[in-house]
């Protein structure tokens, strides 16, 4: 297998810990609601999932407590930012570093333990195609988060649900002057975003590196954050995004494994480099960002 | 229905002025939230929580030894903290002290691993001065994003943290490896003039803890006495306000992050001149993210801060006891530091609100 066909066939996977991630922390933000826990949220459900797994509980048992796992521990951010109105940026660190220590809590036991991962499954037919047929070659978790990119882009796009998000994220005083549960509303896009992260989290340790190490996660969290700003608050840019995330990280394996003659740890900073780059060119671009941005992100409501 | 078959629920109403009482006893309160927190989840693990109590929060204070060691441990998280405070109230958020501290303890390290013969008494000051410049170097990297490219501070920051830890392996496990070291990535041991003298014989506790209070008194005075320290309040507070006075945003985000780069490059410097003697992979326990913490339990006040870089280093040394004597994995204390500042975040609302009791159906009529 040469680098690209390498490339081709493996990012989907590496790209879905970002996808799910970032897409979770774009409903919260649309809700105008700014969760920075992601990274702890997923290292959370990373090792629930992990557990889970070890234990013989079977994949579809670990994301769910993994989902659930890191949904509670999001609603304890969504207690004291959206009902005590605390700063939330403060409030989203301390959430980060809350779900990484309780992951290496949890997780002790298990260092460099390993589970088995999910077979593959080939889409009928377009699997067949020469090189590129790779791509239609994954496992059951990337097909569904396939499905989920879909539901949420069409959600904002056509339904009233969606239109709803927005409205609570643009102006939460106007909508609850029509009558909106602004509150309710955000607590349940901040539960979703904690799910969304503990599956991102679940996915990462059970299925695409079927490990458990301390700090597997690795920054992905803040780079599923960084994809929101990236996708411009729009979940098929997200998508796109969070493929060149996947792409990037193979490529530094697969310079790695070609003997090229860099430093490895030059190729370990470049998801994180790249992240840098293009956060500047997106944002440089205030015009792109105003159009698609959230208006009343991270401030709290009070009637 | 009669009005009694109504529940009572409780509303946060804004106080008309910021009650200084719960101000003072916020953190208190949050401390002894967190302790309840934590003992449940020592239980949890089945470790004896009495035990863990015991050797985290009493055994610190009870031998001069142990407490020198918090003083040690409190010197690079209060140096950083203040820098960062300064920031975080004009609402620049820079959480990449981390790689900023790293930087730090690398730009000075350079001195003794390039001149490992070089003797006098001026190589020590000399590092901490350009431990601070790399310091501010890597953190204005994250201004130059914020301020011409309006990139958020916040991700550039922590990227630049994980990609210094990437660079700080490098170093160790290539040029600068030390050729004697048996292949650990670790740099050369430094000659005598590359170390900060020691403060407190018997003990590790060297004059970078007296640099570090004396530049405490610094921030206090320029937070709060000073015209540029004002400015900066009042653009974190009202930045339309603020720009309407015409006080520059981007100068405000420059000044906050070369502060916070400063000290937290500093403070790096004095951690390998000082307790370690070399450059090594572990030459931070997270201080730059404990720090955070650090900062916001202090109130992002300059004298808070001091009192809760204490406590902060407290918990960091009884972790390592309890981790000896009860057997607690060090992850712990992280778990602590989080949920202390949850708690404190819960807590502080009540400066800015009280509790009001009102039926559900004064609710619906809004």
């Amino acid at each position: 297998m040469n680098a690209v066909e390498f490339i081709i066939s493996g990012m989907l996977a590496a790209a879905t810990p970002f996808l799910l991630a970032a897409l979770g922390e774009l409903v919260v933000e649309r809700a105008g609601v700014l969760n920075l826990g992601v990274e702890g949220l997923m290292a959370l459900g990373a090792v629930l999932a992990f557990i889970v797994v070890y234990h013989g509980g079977g994949h579809l048992l670990g994301f769910v407590a993994a989902g659930l796992g890191s949904a509670v521990l999001s609603l304890v951010f969504a207690v004291l930012a959206l009902g005590f109105r605390a700063n939330q940026v403060a409030t989203g660190l301390a959430i980060g570093i809350l779900g990484q220590g309780l992951s290496a809590l949890f997780g002790k036991s298990y260092e460099s333990l390993t589970v088995k991962g999910l077979p593959k499954l080939a889409f009928p037919g377009l699997s067949e195609i020469p090189v590129v047929g790779r791509l239609f070659v994954q496992d059951v978790v990337v097909w569904l988060s396939l499905a989920v990119t879909f539901a949420i882009w069409a959600m904002f796009a056509y339904t009233r649900a969606g239109l709803v998000v927005r409205a609570i994220g643009e102006n939460p005083k106007a909508a609850h002057a029509i009558g909106y549960p602004v509150i309710a509303i955000r607590v349940a896009a901040v539960a979703f975003g904690g799910m969304m992260a503990g599956f991102a989290g679940a996915y990462a340790a059970a299925v695409y590196t079927p490990l458990w190490a301390d700090g597997m996660i690795a920054g992905r969290g803040w780079i599923a954050i960084a994809l929101v700003v990236f996708g411009t608050w729009l979940a098929a840019r997200i998508f796109l995004g969070a493929c060149l995330f996947g792409a990037v990280s193979l490529m530094s394996l697969a310079a790695q494994a070609t003997g090229l003659d860099l430093p490895s740890q030059l190729l370990s900073s470049l998801p994180y480099l790249v992240t840098i780059v293009v956060l500047g060119v997106i944002s440089a671009d205030r015009r792109l960002l105003r159009l698609n941005g959230v208006a009343s992100l991270g401030e709290p409501f009070e009637r | 229905m009669s009005v009694w078959a109504a529940p009572f629920l409780p509303a946060l109403v804004r106080r008309e002025h910021a009650s200084l009482v719960a101000a003072m006893l916020a953190p208190a309160v949050a401390l002894g939230m967190a302790i309840i927190l934590n003992l449940g989840l020592y239980v949890l693990i089945g470790r004896d929580p009495a035990a863990v109590l015991y050797a985290m929060l009493l055994e610190p204070f009870l031998s001069w030894a142990s407490f020198a060691e918090v003083l040690l441990k409190a010197g690079p998280l209060l140096l950083i903290a203040q820098g960062l405070a300064i920031g975080f109230r004009a609402k620049v958020f820079n959480i990449g002290a981390e790689g900023q501290f790293i930087l730090g303890a690398i730009f000075a390290s350079a001195i003794p691993v390039w001149f490992p013969q070089a003797t006098g008494q001026w190589i020590w000051p000399l590092m901490l001065l350009l431990g601070a410049l790399g310091g501010a170097l890597w953190a204005s990297i994250t201004a130059f994003w914020r301020v011409r490219l309006n990139a958020n501070e916040i991700l550039v920051s922590l990227m630049l943290s994980l990609v210094a830890t990437q660079v700080l392996n490098y170093l160790l496990l290539g040029p600068w490896k030390d050729p004697a070291g048996f292949n650990f990535p670790q740099s050369v041991m430094f000659q005598n003039d590359a170390m900060v003298p020691t403060l407190i014989a018997g003990t590790r506790v060297n004059v970078s803890l007296l640099i570090t209070l004396a530049l405490s008194l610094v921030a206090w005075v320029f937070m709060q006495r000073s015209f540029m320290g004002y400015k900066l309040k009042v653009g974190g507070l009202a930045p339309r306000a603020a720009g309407y006075a015409g006080f520059s945003e981007g100068r405000a985000i420059w000044l906050s992050l070369l502060i916070g780069g400063l000290a937290a490059g500093l403070a790096g410097a004095a951690e390998v001149a000082g307790p370690l003697g070399q450059l090594q992979r572990s030459i931070s326990t997270g201080y730059g993210y404990a720090a955070i913490i650090v900062a916001y339990l202090g109130g992002l006040h300059p004298v808070g801060i001091i009192f809760s870089a204490l406590f902060m280093a407290v918990l960091y040394i009884g972790g390592d006891n309890a981790m000896v004597s009860a057997n607690l994995p060090i992850a712990a204390v992280r778990v602590f530091q989080g949920s202390l500042l949850l708690a404190y975040l819960g807590a502080v609302a009540f400066v800015r609100y009280r509790i009001e009791w009102r039926r559900l159906h004064h609710l619906s009529q809004p």
